[in-house]
């Protein structure tokens, strides 16, 4: 069966509007909204919408996707005000509609739908995301043994998929903007807990400072709207208590430095 | 500053890989990483099941060529594959140093499961994301060193040939939307393959084949591009994957009588699931992935597939496996099958049909990743070694882009070292050129009647109709026309948007450019091979045909149709011989 067939076989049953987020730098100097009419398939996620406008009602639509399988974080945006992936929320449960799309709040919008990334990824980039440890082994001396426990202690941290999905759901975020943010603290536990690292002290300069931790009072709707279950606001109230602890332990026992 | 020492385009697997390849081997290297999206959006991301090579005692180098040899049906290059599987290892020991969360035994040794075509365990994994995790360690990884550039978001347009060197990229920032020149002394291919070639198909939107054709423009051939791997068990409708993991973990393909189908097709006999020796490796559901596609369309001609609303479907049923198993082993596959088919796998078969997966045939290059422009390499999906031959097995793949990614990046390293340094002048007057080619055509244009979409889809359905799963002589050379039509109608496209910032719509239209070069490739290189090996099955000549076609084809650009000329597969120590599967148990 061919693309075309798949299109016509499938019963066109209701429509849907969406209101979609423009805004054309070069054109306007403010945004505005579109108002678009797109089937509504059971089986058509949000992006299979904006796909159809782009396809067939106005190509000058600009948006970011591409597995269309929630893995490459593409493709988040805000929906009725709540920041989604659009390739897994289905238009069907917005019915009857309208649905709202814009780009994903608190950061810059630089095209319609597109925010720009240079601020995560810096933010990114600060925490070291990789692993540390100057005196590691050599390929030929083979693999570290990590038990299933181990794996398991950090593993939940590494299913970032970098989607920004909990930048624009933080109200610190949104407030102050130089704070390093729940994706990227996540991400730094993730390798503070990774018993192949041991990065944990040099991380600790930007993971503590004004910019850091300390900034996050737990109000955990990075983690309510995280598409993968990373929990960043568990991983940031971990690392505040081991923070505390050292701290109670290097005011104690000054010697065990 | 535009200029580079190497240049390296596509940010996937490979490209990244490559990238720190040079960054390590000399820090004084400047290297621009140019990717049309973000390095962590690179499809790699979607790999689920795992990355092949020998790691416990059981298994040996030995037993890892003949799999891939038998499972490419003799068409792949043998000095090639086995220096693949002897840097395997150490590659994937290195992933686990840089932090790849490998999914463990209790010992704490990495894990390994069966996969398809393969007579041992030796897929290591990463859960079910295996993919992700080694894409996003590699993209972390990547972002210590400060030697590597990124261009992120900018669109390789040509590559620039000056005296008879590669030596940079013409590239659209899609920011600004202006077209420079991004210079350096050697240039890396690594941007994927091309699924988006066919209508169904498992690969993301940004698998359009643009490195490919970059490749080909500048005369560079394609080789085996008639090779094409359909994965038996995509989701319908969407395309979407469910690995081949569930199968390794014990999975079962059903049709419409409950009957496991694969039996009738030289696959082997089935064991009950409860037996301990199932699943059977080399045998039943863990055949290679041709020969399993290809059972799909017999069972759908004997009227024992299963109507759905997106056509034919067959049953993988993983129910046995239990919940628990389910969400250790595979738990990607349930996440994907509850929300992309509505069903839940713990309860209910997950519906599936062969889509498009994987590109064996690329750009040809020898073992050192170079290809025959000087200063021009390339690795990954993008290129061919060949270590696919006329079938990739599973797992093979993620493990390639990491020998001959970080292999090309050392040989384009070591290239650039010996060149003298770039003379910018002459890039930027290509450059000026490209970019008033491109403005003319698609910015300033006016008049055109054509819109992508739809000469997207009436090639993507061109190419299912003609040039999929089974191919005939009459069916390509359709193809072939249909093709050479949508070239000439592609001239009378026109743009909605005229713009410079984020144009998506001109990035659509170039890689829509590059997709026809691909298709045209793939259709004519599959109508010159008149024998049937690996997934390239021809009803007309159902024969493999070692006299004629033990042999690469080898694509070069020419006026109007490709031309299609042949290169020696290259044999050591394995004479081609039959692929048997189904035997393993009496071994």
């Amino acid at each position: 069966m061919t693309e075309t067939d798949i299109n016509t076989t499938i019963e066109e049953v209701a429509t849907i509007e969406l209101e979609v987020f423009r805004y054309r730098p070069e054109k306007a100097s403010a945004p505005s909204f579109d108002t678009f009419t797109v089937p509504l398939h059971d089986e058509w996620v949000l992006l299979d919408a904006l796909n159809h406008i782009k396809d067939e009602i106005d190509g000058s639509l600009s948006y970011r996707w591409s597995c269309r399988m929630g893995v490459c974080g593409s493709c988040g945006m805000m929906a009725n005000g709540e920041a989604v992936l659009t390739c897994a929320a289905f238009l069907k449960d917005y019915a009857p509609g309208p649905i709202r799309i814009e780009p994903l709040a608190n950061f810059p919008v630089a095209r319609d739908l597109i925010v720009g990334m240079d601020d995560f990824m810096e933010k990114l980039n600060r925490v070291k995301p990789w692993v540390i440890n100057e005196n590691g082994k050599s390929v030929e001396e083979g693999e570290y043994l990590q038990t299933p426990e181990e794996l398991d202690d950090y593993v939940q941290y590494t299913m970032c998929i970098n989607c920004m999905l909990c930048y624009s759901a933080c109200p610190i975020y949104g407030m102050e903007p130089s704070f390093i943010g729940p994706a990227a603290l996540a991400l730094a536990q993730r390798y503070n807990l990774d018993l192949r690292d041991h990065g944990n002290e040099e991380r600790m300069d930007i993971l503590s400072s004004d910019e850091g931790i300390w900034q996050c009072t737990f109000v955990g709707e990075c983690s309510e709207v995280c598409p993968k279950h990373v929990d960043p606001a568990g991983a940031i109230q971990r690392y505040k208590v081991e923070a505390t602890n050292n701290w109670w332990k290097s005011k104690l026992m000054p010697w065990s430095n | 500053m535009p200029v580079h020492d190497v240049v390296i385009v596509g940010g996937g697997g490979a490209g990244l890989r490559a990238a720190i390849a040079v960054a390590e081997k000399n820090p004084s290297l400047s290297i621009a990483l140019v990717s049309k999206v973000y390095p962590m959006r690179s499809h790699t991301v979607a790999a689920e099941g795992g990355a092949a090579a020998v790691i416990k005692d059981f298994d040996s180098f030995e037993n890892h060529i003949y799999d891939t040899i038998s499972g490419g049906d003799w068409l792949v290059d043998q000095d090639a594959i086995e220096l693949f599987v002897k840097e395997a290892p150490n590659e994937m020991i290195q992933m686990e140093h840089w932090g790849c969360p490998w999914s463990r035994e209790p010992d704490g040794t990495v894990a390994v499961r069966p996969f398809g075509g393969m007579k041992k365990e030796r897929t290591w994994f990463a859960s079910d994301k295996t993919g992700f995790h080694m894409l996003h360690t590699l993209f972390q990884t990547s972002l210590k060193y400060s030697s590597i550039v990124p261009y992120d978001e900018w669109f390789a347009t040509k590559l620039l040939v000056e005296d008879g060197r590669c030596q940079g990229v013409a590239a659209l920032d899609l920011r600004t939307g202006r077209l420079e020149v991004i210079a350096g002394r050697s240039v890396v291919i690594c941007t994927g393959g091309a699924g988006k070639v066919f209508p169904f198909t498992t690969n993301g939107a940004i698998k359009t084949g643009d490195g490919m054709s970059l490749a080909y423009r500048a005369r560079v051939p394609l080789k085996d591009m008639e090779f094409v791997q359909y994965h038996p068990t995509g989701l319908p409708g969407t395309g979407i994957l469910i690995t081949e993991a569930a199968r390794g973990e014990g999975g079962i393909l059903v049709n419409s009588e409950g009957y496991r189908y694969l039996q009738d097709y030289d696959l082997g006999t089935p064991l009950d699931v409860t037996d301990p020796n199932h699943p059977v490796k080399k045998s039943m559901e863990l055949g290679p992935r041709d020969r399993l596609s290809q059972a799909f369309i017999h069972e759908q001609k004997k009227g024992r597939t299963i109507k759905g609303k997106f056509g034919d479907v067959l049953h993988l049923d993983v129910r046995h496996l239990g919940e628990k198993r389910i969400d250790s082993k595979i738990p990607f596959v349930r996440e994907l099958a509850k929300k992309y088919a509505g069903i839940d796998p713990v309860y209910e078969p997950i519906p599936i049909r062969p889509v498009l997966h994987y590109f064996m045939g690329g750009i040809d290059t020898d073992i050192t990743g170079a290809t025959t422009l000087p200063g021009l390499y390339a690795a990954g999906e993008v290129a061919c070694v060949s270590i696919n031959g006329a079938n990739r097995l599973g797992s093979n793949s993620l493990t390639e882009l990491l020998v001959f990614g970080a292999r090309a990046g050392l040989a384009a390293a070591d290239f650039a070292l010996n060149q003298p340094p770039v003379d910018l002048a002459p890039l930027r007057k290509q450059v000026v050129d490209e970019d008033a080619r491109i403005t003319r055509a698609y910015l300033t244009k006016s008049g055109g009647t054509e819109r992508i979409s739809t000469i997207r889809t009436e090639m993507r359905d061109t190419m299912e109709e003609g040039a999929g799963i089974y191919r005939t002589d009459e069916g390509l050379k359709a193809t072939c026309d249909k093709l050479a039509e949508l070239r000439e109608r592609f001239a009378n496209i026109s743009l909605d948007d005229r713009s410079f910032t984020y144009n998506t719509e001109l990035i659509s239209v170039l890689e829509l450019d590059a997709m026809l070069d691909v298709a045209e490739v793939v259709a004519h290189s599959a109508l010159a091979r008149k024998e049937s090996r690996g997934s390239h099955q021809r009803t007309d000549f159902p024969k493999r045909d070692d006299e004629s076609y033990l042999r690469h084809s080898m694509a070069y650009r020419g006026e109007g149709s490709p031309r299609i000329d042949y290169k020696d597969v290259v044999i050591t120590r394995w004479p081609p011989g039959e692929r048997v599967y189904g035997q393993e148990q009496s071994k």
